[in-house]
């Protein structure tokens, strides 16, 4: 018997032409894996978030890795002293690329409250940040918040970053409207 | 003879106080110690006056009485260590070299502790400006240290040429964390291995420390609130009282009763959610995920709960000093009775799986043993020392805020391993449930704040509406609360341990010096010596079971 051929002309439905990159940022997006680089109170706020109630893995960023090499997002949470401070360094450049940071909390973002001698004020100074979080802590809905913004931006390159927040409806990026800084 | 020693000894209570001359510190910690039975240095720290002075912190053996001994240096800053006669010595005075400069002659290690290798000059000096920090640029080589320990146990032997040898013995060196999924991103353990066995180990920490001490000084006492929940920021609030209550009693007001009780109550709420994280991370660190799912659920009513009352689930700064923002609000019983039904829930279910299981039992017991003695030697204090059968409990020992008309129970372990701590905890969470519902049945109506308004903050209505009202609010708000010169240490049976203030006074709204005696510290300094013998996941499990949080550890 003769076996049945596809007609060409139908399967063309079935076909998406797209950038390559594109293709692959669509991947990206909903396949985050964060190292948290949890440290203090923030961490714990962060431990929440990966729990039941506010279940991370709803926004498929789920699959922590406590190793940096696995990768591709890392997320500060907690207070870095200047002792810390090579260590975070290092985290971060053993991270493949392409990487993305999320600073969670006062501390990471400036310092917070720590205006002395110990803290360094604020992560940006020693790695590149994508997205911060205010908050001492931020609630876990501030944290998914910049997940999904973060998610966002990566699908979208011209997306603002900075604060979380973003602003996006009907698939144009507009500026953010709460008067957000923009990294 | 030694007796004779000690000057100006005079006993309040149960706090004797007095001086020395700086030459006499061994006879005189000899004589307390062997004599009369202060067998616990709590604390060693620094007063940065002119002279320098040096503060001892020791409690006697029953738990019942303190005895704090200060000293005055002269400018070379000089005394000798007191390593020789209390283990807990060593970090503590290590601590105060970092932070005071003041040398201990005779300390085997006399190096920073909390500040990096790099760090110029002593930050709790008071010349020493505030924000001014030194990045850090390399991380600490621990090999040194862990080398020395090695010889001192004869497992290396030094060559001529300085190097060492291990002999035929094959040691293999393997450092843990900071970053690493079990040593809260703030731990470092740097071990020797031989084979599977950890033969030696050291630690360093620091990586957390932010300088909590040195912020105190520049802020007002009510100011300093937000920053005790950041000690131990898995129980805010019973940071927040330890330190409200010191500073009361320098003032030498007493709450209401309404007050006390609502205190006592988040205290043992703060314990029972503080024991979740602690018993939830650990069974993660042990491989047992689902329990920590259990476990964390209930926490998320308790913070409903805590948002409701303070308007933030972990931080929640709801102490004054004098008393708390505000009453509880309307219906906090039937919310309460929630939460606790919520624990009893995520603990009963967390017990089915664990509590007759093998690979549990096989993990956690003989596993980071820590004897009786070790407990007082290294003044580890709360569930750590009670798993080990130390009937160590403030809450017993030296009763306050009515703590002896409640009933419970001091939870006892008999072993001191990784399963004592844990199963001391779980029961723990139990009669902290009892003294909540004992509470709830109790409590008196009445105010929750004191009425002086040099202290706490007036009604809202008076500060708007008369001149008087308007100025006292400011006065107290930019002065802070004034509390005459004087030092005053106080502690409370906080969830992981004795949390005391060591605070001094100078009569403005600022304190010259805060100092915490915080239980993680000491808990952590034995941890080196628990993990030894044992294997890499012992070291693991055991590094959770003792509940290090570096919040407090390294302030
Ligand atoms: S931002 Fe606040 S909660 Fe977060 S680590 Fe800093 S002090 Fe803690």
């Amino acid at each position: 018997m003769e076996l049945e051929r596809p007609i060409i002309e139908e399967s063309i439905d079935n076909v998406i032409v797209t950038r390559l990159d594109s293709a692959v940022n669509w991947a990206r997006e909903s396949s985050l894996w964060p190292m948290v680089f949890g440290t203090a109170c923030c961490a714990i706020e962060f431990m929440a978030t990966t729990a039941s109630k506010y279940d991370l893995s709803r926004f498929g960023a789920e699959v922590i890795r406590f190793s940096p090499r696995q990768a591709d997002l890392l997320i500060v949470a907690g207070t870095i002293s200047y002792k810390q401070a090579p260590i975070l360094r290092q985290i971060y450049a053993q991270m493949p690329s392409p990487k993305w940071v999320i600073s969670m909390g006062a501390c990471a973002c400036s310092g917070g409250f720590y205006d002395n001698y110990a803290t360094v004020q604020g992560i940006d100074t020693l790695i590149p940040v994508d997205f911060y979080v205010a908050g001492c802590p931020p609630r876990p809905e501030a944290l998914l918040d910049a997940i999904v913004a973060l998610q966002h931006s990566i699908t979208h390159p011209n997306a603002s970053k900075g604060l979380a927040m973003t602003c996006c409806d009907d698939g144009v990026c507009k500026p953010c409207t709460i008067g957000a800084v923009h990294g | 003879m030694a007796e004779a020693l000690l000057l100006h000894a005079h006993k309040i209570d149960h706090t004797t106080r007095a001086t020395f001359a700086p030459q006499h510190l061994i006879e005189v910690l000899t004589y307390l110690k062997k004599t009369l039975h202060f067998d616990q240095l709590l604390d060693v720290t620094a007063i940065d006056e002119k002279p320098m002075k040096m503060v001892y912190i020791l409690r006697s053996h029953d738990f019942i009485d303190s005895y704090i001994l200060t000293t005055s240096l002269d400018e070379t800053h000089t005394i000798d260590s007191a390593t020789s006669l209390f283990e807990s010595a060593h970090w503590l005075e290590r601590e105060t070299y970092d932070q005071y400069g003041v040398h201990f002659v005779g300390h085997p290690n006399l190096t920073r502790i909390l500040n990096h290798e790099g760090f110029v000059g002593h930050p709790l000096r008071k010349d020493y400006p505030i924000a001014q920090g030194q990045m850090c640029h390399e991380t600490l080589d621990l090999l040194p240290q862990l080398q020395a320990r090695l010889e001192s146990k004869g497992i290396l032997t030094r060559q001529s040429d300085g190097t060492y040898s291990s002999g035929s013995r094959d040691i293999m060196y393997l450092n843990l964390g900071p970053s690493h999924p079990a040593s809260h991103g703030t731990i470092r353990t740097f071990v020797a291995l031989e084979g599977e066995t950890i033969v030696g180990a050291v630690n360093e920490i620091g990586y957390l420390h932010r300088g909590f001490e040195k912020s105190c000084e520049n802020h007002t006492y009510n100011q300093i609130i937000p920053y005790t929940d950041r000690l131990n920021y898995c129980s805010s609030l019973a940071n927040n009282v330890a330190f409200a209550k010191t500073i009361e009693e320098m003032l030498g007001v007493t709450l209401p009763d309404r007050g006390i009780f609502i205190r006592v109550m988040l205290i043992e709420l703060s314990r029972i959610i503080d024991h979740l994280v602690c018993l939830g991370a650990n069974l993660v660190d042990l491989g047992a995920l689902t329990n920590y799912w259990y476990l964390f659920n209930p926490r998320e009513t308790a913070y409903d709960f805590l948002t409701k009352l303070t308007g933030a689930r972990l931080t929640n700064s709801y102490m004054r000093v004098g008393g708390m923002a505000h009453d509880l609000f309307v219906g906090w019983e039937e919310e309460m009775k929630r939460v606790l039904a919520d624990v009893e829930q995520g603990m009963g279910d967390t017990l089915k799986l664990i509590e007759h299981n093998r690979i549990f039992h096989d993990r956690t017991q003989n596993v980071g043993i820590l004897t009786p003695q070790r407990v007082r030697d290294f003044a580890i204090s709360g569930p750590n020392a009670r798993a080990s059968g130390v009937p160590y409990d403030m809450r017993k020992t030296a009763p306050y805020y009515y703590y002896e008309s409640f009933d419970f129970d001091t939870v006892l372990g008999s072993v001191g391993d990784v399963y004592d701590r844990m199963m001391v905890r779980f029961e723990e969470i139990r009669q902290s449930i009892r003294i909540i519902r004992q509470i709830m049945a109790r409590i008196p109506s009445g105010a929750v704040s004191i009425d002086d308004h040099r202290i706490v903050l007036p009604p809202k209505p008076s500060v708007y509406d008369s001149i008087e009202g308007t100025i006292n609010h400011f006065k107290l708000i930019i002065d802070g609360v004034r509390v005459s010169a004087q030092s005053h240490y106080s502690a409370i049976e906080a969830v992981n341990g004795e949390l005391g203030f060591f605070v001094v006074s100078n009569g403005s709204g600022t304190p010259a010096k805060v100092k915490v005696k915080a239980p993680s510290f000491t808990a952590m300094s034995a941890y080196a010596s628990m993990i030894e013998g044992g294997q890499i996941a012992d070291a693991i499990a055991t590094l959770g079971s003792i509940n290090i949080i570096a919040g407090e550890m390294d302030r």
